[in-house]
């Protein structure tokens, strides 16, 4: 059984665990292009080596960071997001929509 | 026949011709690289020798002919999927199949029979509905069976398992099986007998890019000239596209499959479900082939998990409880390059002469006669895109026009 060091439960079975997909900056959505949004939505680096991805304790609902090497698959250290989150996020606020005519 | 075996058997020169010559030595400049000496590159370089006359072409492949994922499928053919995008594209592939032993002088051992996929829900029940019209209407032949006529097809299937009654099953006639590595061996074979090169353990490492173009590959045997480059490396796409400063939505998940010990022949249609996400297959040696759904999370490896084998296993047994007595015999994994919405990345990509023929992820091997054929016409024809690829390229995702075939895919490749 592979272990998943979880910051907030300690060493638990990587079944546990769901994984989250890379960390990647999200781009303001009300100010950035559709190509700007698309390549956050889908787009990924998919590198042969150590990432940095989201990761969930399913039972907690906790969402946490860990470093991975993706040939290996070695974890190498695992952390709370506040680590790097630090200050609130406020995108600008988006325009109101147009109700079309039917 | 029997002359020639009299006739040889009185000679004393060896009468097997082996299929291969010995690779020649790496050319500095060719007109066409194909990166990738799986079914996909091989059958390109086959089609652009047969249908194109261009046979001034180097295959790379930094292992050895057909050993990715060509060797590790498990060899489902089938064109039962959802959008008419990806019906029409796999019916093409299905037809080219058909005749593929011929076309070949190969026996690729094509065996059509048939494809049952199991729904446990009501919401399965509809999406295979709609697929059978999909399919019907565009000349795949797809049917819904009841659950007495599954178990007429396949009395030995526990219809009953655990808390997921089967309630019916969409059965695909043109669903078969073809022997993997035959494909890979076949197409190489054709495409070096019309004056292609096959070089073996030769990587693409990086490339010398001017304007906007591919003009040189480098490897780890040296520098080679090209007029235009295919990629077609499966699990490692990411690699080479990171290296052009390509962006695309592909991650790279093992794939794991594993056969049983032989037993007499029971079962004789291809059996998945949707539900338990696995598949049962019988091999024409006997063997109880078991699949289903990548492992929970991106990998450039193939080694093996236990939790995985073992969540497979318990759903096979399910499905067919004296499997339960079955000996496994062995496993294996693949590295695939899954998309977002499970179809492929085919055709140009932001570099004029660079053509991609990526996202093929668990479902790939059933596509090699056709990326083979519509590949080598893109090349060509200097970059004009077939119509039947022209909905898997690259730029649908920032058009927000992906192809979705998740439901049609993810238990049965
Ligand atoms: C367990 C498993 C089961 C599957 N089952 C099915 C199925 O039932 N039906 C189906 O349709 N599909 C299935 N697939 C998917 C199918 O195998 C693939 O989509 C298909 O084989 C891809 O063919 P390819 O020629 O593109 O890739 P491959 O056969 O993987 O060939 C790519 C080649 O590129 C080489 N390469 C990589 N990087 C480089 C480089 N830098 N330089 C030179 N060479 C390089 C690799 O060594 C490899 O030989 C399955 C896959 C797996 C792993």
């Amino acid at each position: 059984m592979k272990l998943m060091p979880c910051p907030l439960n300690g060493p638990r079975n990587i079944t546990e665990f769901t994984y989250g997909g890379e960390l990647v900056a999200m781009p303001d959505p009300a100010a950035c292009t559709d190509a700007e949004w698309a390549d956050y939505v889908f787009n990924k680096t998919n590198p042969a080596g150590i990432v940095r991805e989201w990761w969930l304790h399913n039972a907690s609902h906790y969402w946490f960071i860990a470093e991975r090497d993706t040939v290996t698959d070695d974890i190498l250290r695992t952390f709370d997001p506040g680590e790097l989150f630090t200050a609130r996020i406020d995108f600008a606020p988006q325009p109101a929509r147009q109700e079309t005519p039917s | 026949m029997p002359f020639s075996l009299l006739r040889n058997a009185l000679s004393s020169d060896p009468c097997a011709k082996p299929d291969f010559p010995p690779p020649p030595p790496l050319g500095r400049s060719y007109d066409v690289v194909i990166i990738g000496g799986g079914g996909h590159g091989v059958a390109t370089a086959y089609y652009l020798a047969t249908r194109h006359g261009i046979a001034n072409v180097a295959v790379l492949e930094k292992g050895y002919l057909g050993g990715g994922n060509t060797a590790r499928n498990t060899a489902v053919i089938r064109s039962n999927y959802l959008t008419p995008e990806s019906v029409k594209f796999y019916i093409a592939s299905v037809d080219l199949y058909r005749d593929l032993s011929n076309e070949l002088d190969f026996n690729i051992m094509y065996s059509e029979r048939g494809q049952l996929t199991l729904a446990h829900t009501d919401g399965a029940v509809r999406a295979f509905r709609q697929r059978c019209e999909v399919n019907r209407h565009l000349g795949a032949r797809s049917e819904m069976l009841d659950r007495q006529q599954i178990k007429e097809l396949v009395p030995c299937l526990n219809l009953d398992p655990g808390h997921l009654p089967v309630l019916a099953g969409l059965w695909h006639i043109d669903g078969a099986t073809a022997r993997h590595d035959a494909i890979a061996w076949g197409y190489a074979r054709g495409a070096i007998a019309r004056g292609a090169h096959f070089h073996p353990l030769t990587e693409a490492q990086d490339f010398v890019v001017e304007n906007n173009r591919v003009t040189a590959v480098k490897t780890n045997r040296g520098l080679i000239q090209c007029g235009c480059v295919v990629q077609a490396v499966a699990g490692s796409s990411s690699l080479l596209l990171n290296k052009l400063g390509i962006r695309a939505p592909i991650h790279t998940y093992p794939l794991q499959a594993m056969v049983t010990q032989p037993v007499k022949p029971f079962l004789d249609p291809l059996v998945s479900s949707s539900a338990l996400h696995c598949y049962v297959q019988q091999t024409g040696r006997g063997e109880i082939l078991i699949g289903g759904g990548s492992d929970p999370y991106p990998l450039y490896s193939s080694r093996a998990t236990l939790d995985l084998k073992e969540g497979l296993l318990a759903h096979a047994v399910e499905m067919f409880p004296f499997l339960a007595d079955a000996k496994l015999m062995r496993q294996w994994a693949g590295i695939t390059d899954m998309t977002p919405d499970y179809s492929p990345i085919m055709g140009r990509s932001p570099i004029d002469n660079y053509y991609l023929d990526a996202g093929w992820g668990t479902y790939g091997f059933k596509a090699t006669p056709i990326c083979g054929v519509t590949m080598a016409e893109l090349v060509a024809s200097g970059g004009e895109t077939p119509e039947l690829i022209q909905p898997f390229s690259l730029d649908r995702f920032s058009r927000f026009r992906q192809i979705n075939e998740m439901g049609a895919t993810a238990a049965s490749h």
